[in-house]
């Protein structure tokens, strides 16, 4: 990437024996939101933890604004970290929360400048009305939203989210990812976002990256990465319910899975391959071979069925055109450019 | 005929905190009935009450026909899983699910039989012989589920038994929990404040807030035709859209737009809910907005625009992203809106 604020270059963290980020290259734009997603143990929180200066990397180059950074104090970095435990003081109030990192030592600014910034990000969060409440009287979402201006009234060149919604109801986890999302084009901050959630990862970042043992397996936009996977093990991180991997067989023309069925035309290559068809690309009619619903889950907008199609359990997502129930004959068809092949190798 | 049923159920803490206030709750025979609503409201007090473990300040609670109120936890047949696991760490998995039947006095070898049958549904079979400690979050919490499964109890209570897991996890168990209650029909009450997973394991939703239940029906119902604003808003993700504004011969409209109404209400002030999905980019529609933010989730993106009549959630299914700041026009499906009275919230 031209002009990288950020910049990592064969990044590696050992604990003892443990390698918990391996050779990870890393570029974030000077306005980007950078989303890594990657499960438990992944290498997302080492990574946000070497980036801030909290973790010497063993082996590796970090470069911010221009300047490498790598052996950098964490104070001199000057980037904010949020974590997904909110960590205020609970008898002080919002604003005495909001405050404090203003009045830290070394930082010159005027009570003026202090109010005005604190004014400034509780304008941004939807926080005003809340300033003069003791912390420990907030709701959930109200306190990660102060500990979030307590990170952004400092102005810090970068801010690092750790899972920042983990923590929290289905419901404030939705409003505030979007409130998330708007703010940070207003902002004009560069941000790293870290969760194993797929919902955020997909929706938040202008640029993915799939972490898995202190590995990068895959970076791009969210829809180059939900679309074109590399391998079936970036597939299942994306998507709800997630994607159907299907071992398949050539013969007479088609893929075939399971007890005969046939799932795609064969266009020729190796005998066995691992195809994988999302939910939303797998429809229910037009298929040479029927299947039978088991499950059927009414989420709202969609369906979710779990069919068996010839002795393989397959997830299709469908409207209200027609309500499905258990026991319901469908005729799957793989939407045309909706499938995805793998050697069957790559299944593990 | 009802088989769990709760009457005036009732807590008040002796610091006056009002957690549950008066409630009644039918529940049939086999019924698979989900409590949803945010932290505080009330549903996990309701839930410990009928397992035993909080005594109420006022009301019943009968099960089959007999009053339960006030007998201890242990003498009331009932099967509960928590949010944590709570195994036995000295116990191995086998033992662990063994435990229970133990309990009853059941033979050993009957005891092995069960555990084994159990085991094996849940696909734990090669990890009998382990301790907990060995085992993955996921794998700890389908213990959990096979040590409440392996009795048929009367009554299966569960407390946001899936909370902590991953969401590919979480949609597997889930997909278990539904299959196994179908196959046994013990009648289940279940704890979450996650709506997508209300909506799809619940026979009945019953949506709570403020320790008082706000709805209870069918999930499609309760998504359809909520009955206030709190759950028009509270089901669905993102929830439903609201817009001010004043109906008047036939139409409901506000500054300088209309909308032609699908039904007949009294003219005056109302509120109009419309879900993400019943709105439409429309370039011939009667509402021009801009798109603020494009939330994409893989099999569908919701673009958020700021219209004359505030920001709306639109669903968009497929390909079909929009720039931030594009002007788009837009309609509603008039036929599935809902009109909510602005003073109290109700629907019409």
């Amino acid at each position: 990437m031209m002009g990288a604020f950020l910049r990592l270059a064969g990044v590696s963290v050992r604990y003892g024996p443990v390698r918990a980020l391996r050779e990870v290259d890393l570029e974030v734009g000077p306005d980007e939101l950078l989303v890594v997603l990657g499960p438990t143990g992944a290498g997302k929180t080492t990574l946000l933890r070497a980036i801030a200066g909290l973790e010497a990397p063993a082996t590796g180059r970090i470069e911010m604004g221009g300047e490498e950074i790598t052996h950098w104090s964490p104070a001199k970095r000057d980037v904010a970290l949020v974590f997904q435990n909110f960590s205020l003081y609970p008898d002080w109030s919002a604003r005495r929360n909001l405050e404090f990192p203003l009045k830290a030592l070394g930082r010159q600014l005027s009570p003026a400048q202090i109010a005005e910034r604190v004014a400034w990000a509780a304008e941004l969060l939807h926080i005003g009305g809340l300033l003069d409440r003791p912390a420990a009287r907030l709701s959930g979402g109200e306190m990660q939203r102060v500990a979030i201006g307590r990170c952004l009234v400092r102005r810090p060149r970068l801010f690092l989210f750790d899972e920042p919604l983990t923590n929290l109801d289905a419901k404030l986890r939705e409003t505030l990812r979007v409130e998330l999302a708007l703010l940070r084009r207003r902002l004009g901050i560069p941000m790293i976002l870290v969760t194993h959630d797929q919902a955020e990862a997909l929706s938040m970042g202008d640029r993915l990256v799939v972490l898995d043992q202190g590995r990068v397996l895959q970076r791009g936009t969210p829809e180059e990465v939900y679309r074109r996977p590399l391998s079936p093990l970036v597939a299942r991180q994306l998507g709800q319910p997630r994607i159907n991997l299907i071992e398949v067989r050539a013969e007479a023309g088609y893929w075939v899975a399971g007890k005969g069925v046939r799932v795609l035309e064969a266009g020729g290559g190796e005998e066995r391959m691992l195809l994988g068809v999302r939910p939303e690309d797998l429809l229910p009619s037009g298929g040479p071979d029927p299947a039978r619903v088991r499950v059927v889950e009414d989420t709202g907008p969609v369906q979710i069925l779990l069919a068996d199609w010839g002795g393989c359990p397959v997830h299709l997502l469908v409207g209200h055109e027609r309500r499905y129930a258990p026991g319901d004959q469908l005729f799957p068809k793989a939407r045309p450019g909706g499938v995805l092949l793998w050697p069957s190798s790559a299944a593990s | 005929m009802s088989f769990l049923c709760l009457r005036g159920l009732e807590k008040t803490y002796p610091d006056g905190t009002r957690a549950v206030g008066g409630i009644d709750l039918e529940c049939g025979e086999g019924e698979f009935v989900v409590l949803l609503g945010p932290s505080g409201c009330g549903k996990t007090t309701t839930l410990r009450m009928v397992a035993g473990l909080e005594t109420p300040t006022a009301g019943c609670i009968e099960v089959g026909g007999g009053e339960i109120t006030s007998l201890p936890p242990g003498a009331r047949d009932v099967g509960f899983v928590f949010q944590f696991y709570a195994l036995y760490p000295h116990l191995r998995v086998r033992e662990n699910v063994e435990f229970p039947l133990a309990c009853m006095g059941v033979k050993k070898a009957d005891r092995r039989q069960r555990a084994s049958e159990v085991l094996q549904r849940l696909g734990l079979n090669s990890l009998a012989e382990l301790l907990p400690e060995q085992l993955s979050g996921g794998d700890q919490q389908r213990v959990a589920l096979a040590r409440a499964m392996v009795r048929r109890p009367r009554l299966y209570l569960m407390d946001e038994p899936l909370g902590t897991l991953d969401v590919e996890l979480r949609l597997e168990l889930r997909e278990l929990i539904r299959a196994q209650q179908l196959e046994t029909g013990v009648t289940t009450l279940y704890v979450t404040h996650d709506q997508e997973e209300a909506m799809s394991l619940a026979d009945r939703v019953v949506v709570m807030e403020g320790g008082l239940i706000r709805q209870q029906g069918p999930p499609d119902q309760v998504y359809d035709r909520p009955a206030d604003l709190f759950v028009a808003h509270f089901i669905g993700s993102p929830g439903m859209n609201f817009i001010a504004g004043q109906v008047r011969a036939g139409r409901f409209a506000g500054e300088g737009w209309s909308l032609p109404l699908a039904q007949v209400f009294p003219d005056g002030p109302a509120t109009l809910g419309v879900r993400p999905e019943y709105l439409r980019l429309d370039p011939e529609g009667p509402l021009r907005g801009r798109v603020a933010m494009d939330e994409y989730l893989g099999a569908c993106r919701y673009l958020y625009l700021d219209t004359p009549a505030g920001r709306l959630a639109v669903r968009v299914e497929g390909e079909g992203g929009r720039a931030v700041g594009e002007e788009v026009g837009l309609s509603a499906e008039m036929g599935r809106v809902r009109l909510f009275d602005p003073a109290t919230g109700r629907g019409r």
